[in-house]
């Protein structure tokens, strides 16, 4: 049974090659690009794992992933970070708030894949 | 000889007696008979010393009728000036004035410097004069020796003297310094006065009557030998009478023993009335019979006898040994009353401003001390009699007692008389100022120095024979007998002459030339108005018109508006009308509250004080103090001005600093939002040039897709840049425009095409050509650079079905206007300003750029001088462009 990917990232392009790398690499991707309804979104469709950008038209990544560590739901999903900023702040909020793991823009394709595999058996 | 010490004794014993019985019913309040108006009629008399008993004689065979002036003056000032006499008895008793030098000192804004130097003044040249009384007094006491011949002659003149002074300080000590009251009255001392006063005069008229009766058988005969003789010649110099008259006149005034008894003692005002027919009376009595005694003497004794014991010798040389006895006892009483209240008020002088100033300063005692300072006071006062005294005699046991002596008494004079024009201005004229005092007072006081006391020493003592002819340095102008070339006039009117022309006309020009402190103000107000005041006090009775002047003073210092609500709130409250209350306890309690917040409590207190209580100041005068503190109060209004300027500028750093660190936070966020941009495009790039690599087996349809996403990546990196710089260029101001002419339709017709506007999405565009037909002088490069920015938005976000964008262009007043108007969605109203801010988009769609077009927009309008804004109010998203038709050139 392959893992379902949950994608939340606003930039086309990027969810193209991300759905691409994690289908050919055997996960079942979903993808949503805001961040109004996201929490909604996750909630319903409780995927394995999570990939969550930072700046996210509508709300921002960190606020959506603070709500879900808040929810009995959306406590045990592990969440990888996403962020084009580029900052060591960035990346101590994501791990107050309980981001599982955190990567930088532009990643490398084995980077991604290899984050994400270690996510899901962990 | 025996006989006569045993009588001195008696009388002085006397006089003790008199004085303690004195001071035992003033204690216990039989006060009337004490104080009567003939009490202080004679004690004025200390104004005939014993230098007038004996001397007027003397003064009579050495120049005539001259010796009346000495008479003249006093009486005059009686009689004619009594109402000065008057004003300096109220200012005295209003101001409790214990000496001249409190008097000047005290009108000139309580000025110690004053104080001290007439202090010097006064005892400078009164210490001379005390000389001579015990020269008169030991020079009586030989004459008697001599003639009773039982061997007196062995015992110096010094010695007895010495024996006089001691004496003398002890009485005053005794009965001077008793006790330290506020008002300096001494009831002891002033009875012993007035029966000395009665006993000289007794002495000298008995003596007087002795000679026209006893010697030249009656009035007739007696007339007759002066009428003989050379010194009934009315030998009359004018200038030379006036001048005395005035310089006796002023010393009655001045002399710090007449200003004793005439003002500090004065017990009451009234007084004056009999004082002033009768104290002239008693001048007459005095002076009645000098010229008899004199003729008497020229032609009974000897040539070369003494003319200044005449009133002496003439009984001795006809064997009335009680009648000398008489007289002696008369000169006896002249010089130790002048001695007495003379050291009693230099005395109270140097205790008050010199002695007790250094010993506070030493100690730094204050108030709380006043046990001690009490002590202190009375053992400063006793300590300056006792110096005083002593001083003096040793004067005389310096100067020899010779005929020195005989001319200090007009020398002092002089000397006294140089407070005389600071006295009456400081009471008369409110200009008048401390800086003027002391001018004047300095310059008459080293006139007299210089120019009479000095040389009066004796020539060759300190000023020398070379000197006296030729001046000091060989200035002639400048010899101490003919200042300024003014030569062969007698000395003392010379001195006085220069001395009181030179010191009123210092004093009254520094006067002019300076401005009186706020203290020398009220006081000079309260001297100068001492009766007015008391006057306009019963005016006041009625309550309007206390109400009126409360209401001028509390506008004055409050300020009209907060004067007149306070007097309204309060007349309302007591139900009157207008402005003007009843001034009720209550009400000046809240006024001086209100007062007091801006002159300070006790000033407040004394302002409501004078106006309710109708005391010396008058309105006018508060209101001058008023204005003083008005300007202070500007005066601290600057300083606040000054901190309030100050209190500006931290503001404005405050908000430099709060703009510079909103700058570092926008700054920080601009660069997270550049790393964004950035790094968003790279992501793709990476990814998909990393798919492409690792992927050998991937259609050709794939490959072409994934490298055209890179390019289209690679581009948006490219715009982004360019964007990025353009923007930074314009900010910075650093752009250069590139003025050309174009018509606005060429301009719109550039910018559609460049707007890149594709078929598969169509945008239509409705213009109106006719109306763009305006001439443009601008940079059109860049103003075709906003138009492509707004009509590739509309491009991009117009959500219309058919979607279309109109343009509409008109002109006024030398602007352009272009409006950009879609059929889409409107942008929501809390966006319109944040779209104009860098990296701002609108909606959830990418449409690939970054956010920085419509920041370009606006500075590029800037720059042009125009503007861009959100048009609101349109069917769509519709924005305004306006600008100069000719960049640079002013709108018509």
């Amino acid at each position: 049974m392959s893992k379902h990917v949950l994608l939340i990232e606003d930039e086309p392009n990027i969810i193209e090659a991300v759905s691409f790398l994690l289908s050919r690499d055997g996960y079942n991707v979903s993808t949503h690009s805001n961040g109004h309804d996201a929490l909604e979104v996750i909630e319903a469709k409780q995927p394995d794992l999570l990939i969550l950008d930072v700046m996210l038209p509508g709300r921002s990544g960190f606020d959506i992933l603070a709500d879900l560590r808040g929810r009995e739901t959306g406590e045990g999903i592990p969440v990888l970070m996403l962020t084009a900023r580029g900052q060591t702040k960035d990346r101590e909020m994501a791990q107050r708030i309980g981001a599982t793991r955190f990567m930088t823009k532009p990643f490398s394709n084995a980077e991604i894949i290899e984050t994400l595999n270690e996510m899901s058996l962990a | 000889m025996n006989v006569l010490i045993v009588v001195s004794l008696g009388y002085v014993l006397a006089l003790f007696t008199v004085a303690f019985m004195a001071e035992r019913a003033a204690r216990s309040g039989r006060i009337k008979w004490l104080r009567a108006p003939v009490v202080y009629t004679l004690s004025l008399s200390i104004y005939c010393t014993g230098w007038t008993f004996y001397g007027a004689v003397g003064f009579a065979v050495r120049s005539g009728l001259e010796f009346i002036t000495i008479y003249l003056g006093p009486s005059l000032v009686m009689l004619g000036w009594w109402w000065t006499v008057r004003k300096l008895v109220r200012i005295g008793r209003t101001q409790r004035i214990t000496s001249l030098a409190d008097l000047i000192s005290s009108r000139f804004g309580k000025s110690n410097l004053l104080a001290v130097g007439l202090t010097l003044l006064a005892v400078t040249g009164t210490t001379p004069y005390i000389a001579l009384q015990l020269q008169s007094v030991t020079q009586s006491y030989a004459v008697f020796a001599e003639a009773s011949q039982d061997g007196f002659n062995q015992t110096s003149q010094t010695t007895t003297a010495l024996w006089v002074a001691i004496g003398l300080a002890m009485f005053t000590i005794l009965f001077g310094t008793r006790k330290l009251d506020v008002n300096e009255r001494h009831d002891g001392v002033v009875m012993a006065i007035a029966v000395e006063a009665v006993v000289k005069l007794i002495a000298l008229m008995a003596v007087g009557i002795f000679v026209v009766w006893g010697l030249s058988g009656g009035i007739g005969p007696m007339l007759e030998k002066i009428g003989t003789s050379e010194i009934g010649m009315w030998n009359v110099s004018g200038g030379r009478w006036a001048g005395l008259t005035f310089l006796s006149a002023a010393a009655f005034i001045c002399l710090p023993r007449m200003f004793h008894v005439m003002v500090v003692e004065n017990d009451d005002e009234r007084h004056l009335r009999m004082a002033s027919w009768a104290f002239p009376a008693y001048l007459m009595l005095m002076s009645l019979f000098v010229l008899p005694i004199a003729v008497t003497g020229l032609d009974l004794l000897p040539t070369g006898s003494n003319p200044d014991m005449f009133v002496l010798t003439v009984p001795l040389s006809q064997g009335q040994n009680g009648l000398a006895m008489l007289s002696f006892l008369g000169g006896l009483s002249s010089a130790t009353s002048m001695v007495i209240v003379a050291s009693i008020a230099l005395s109270t002088m140097v205790s008050n401003h010199i002695v007790m100033p250094i010993w506070l300063s030493f100690t730094g005692a204050g108030a709380s001390m006043s046990g001690d300072v009490r002590y202190i006071v009375l053992l400063s006062r006793r300590l300056s009699i006792a110096a005083v005294v002593m001083l003096a005699y040793f004067y005389f046991v310096l100067s020899g007692g010779g005929s020195a002596l005989a001319a200090i008494g007009l020398v002092s004079f002089v000397g006294v008389a140089q407070a005389l024009p600071v006295m009456i201005g400081g009471i008369f004229w409110r200009g008048a100022t401390r800086i003027g005092a002391l001018s004047g007072l300095s310059i008459g006081f080293v006139i007299w120095i210089y120019a009479l006391f000095l040389p009066s020493l004796g020539v060759g003592v300190v000023v020398s024979e070379a000197m006296m002819a030729n001046g000091p340095f060989g200035l002639t102008w400048l010899a101490p007998h003919a200042l300024f070339g003014v030569k062969g006039m007698d000395p003392i009117l010379h001195c006085l002459l220069w001395s009181m022309l030179l010191n009123s006309f210092a004093f009254v020009v520094v006067s002019l030339c300076s401005f009186p402190a706020p203290l020398e103000r009220l006081q000079g107000a309260q001297f100068v108005n001492v009766f007015d005041h008391a006057r306009s006090a019963k005016e006041w009775s009625s309550g309007a018109a206390q109400s009126e002047d409360l209401m001028v003073m509390a506008q004055r210092i409050l300020g009209a508006r907060e004067a007149q609500s306070l007097f309204g709130i309060e007349a309302a409250r007591q139900g009157a009308q207008g402005l003007l209350p009843e001034p009720t306890p209550e009400f000046l309690g809240v006024l001086e509250r209100e007062l007091s917040g801006s002159v300070g409590a006790a000033t407040a207190h004394a302002m409501v004080g004078q106006i309710v209580g109708g005391a010396s100041v008058s309105v006018d005068d508060l209101l001058a103090v008023a204005d003083e503190s008005a300007q202070m109060m500007e005066y601290s209004s600057k300083l606040e001005a000054q901190s309030t300027e100050q209190r500006r500028t931290a503001e404005q750093l405050r908000q430099v600093n709060e703009k510079l660190t909103q700058l570092s936070v926008q700054k920080d966020g601009f660069l997270s939002q550049i790393s964004h941009e950035l790094r968003t495009p790279m992501t793709s790039i990476r990814s998909f040039s990393e798919i492409l690599r690792d992927s050998q087996d991937m259609a050709d349809i794939d490959k072409a897709r994934y490298a055209g996403i890179i390019h289209s990546e690679t581009l948006r990196l490219t715009r982004l840049l360019d964007d990025l710089l353009d923007l930074s260029v314009l900010e910075a101001g650093r752009v250069s425009l590139n003025l050309s002419h174009k018509s606005l339709e060429d301009v719109i017709e550039g910018a559609i095409s460049s707007a890149g506007l594709s078929d598969e999405n169509p945008l239509l565009i409705r213009r109106t050509p006719a109306r763009e037909d305006i001439l443009l002088h601008t940079d059109v490069d860049r103003l075709a650079q906003v138009f492509i920015n707004v009509i590739s938005n509309a491009q991009k976000y117009c959500d219309a079905d058919p979607r279309q964008l109109t343009i509409k262009a008109f002109q006024s007043k030398g602007l352009a206007t272009v409006d950009f108007i879609d059929n889409g969605s409107k942008i929501d109203p809390d966006m319109r300003d944040v779209i104009f801010e860098k990296f701002s988009r609108v909606g959830e769609t990418k449409a690939g750029g970054a956010g920085l077009g419509l920041a370009i927009c606006r500075e590029i309008m800037t720059r042009l001088g125009g503007d861009i804004v959100y048009l609101p109010g349109q069917d769509g998203t519709a924005f305004r462009v306006q600008f100069p038709i000719i960049c640079g050139g002013q709108p018509v």
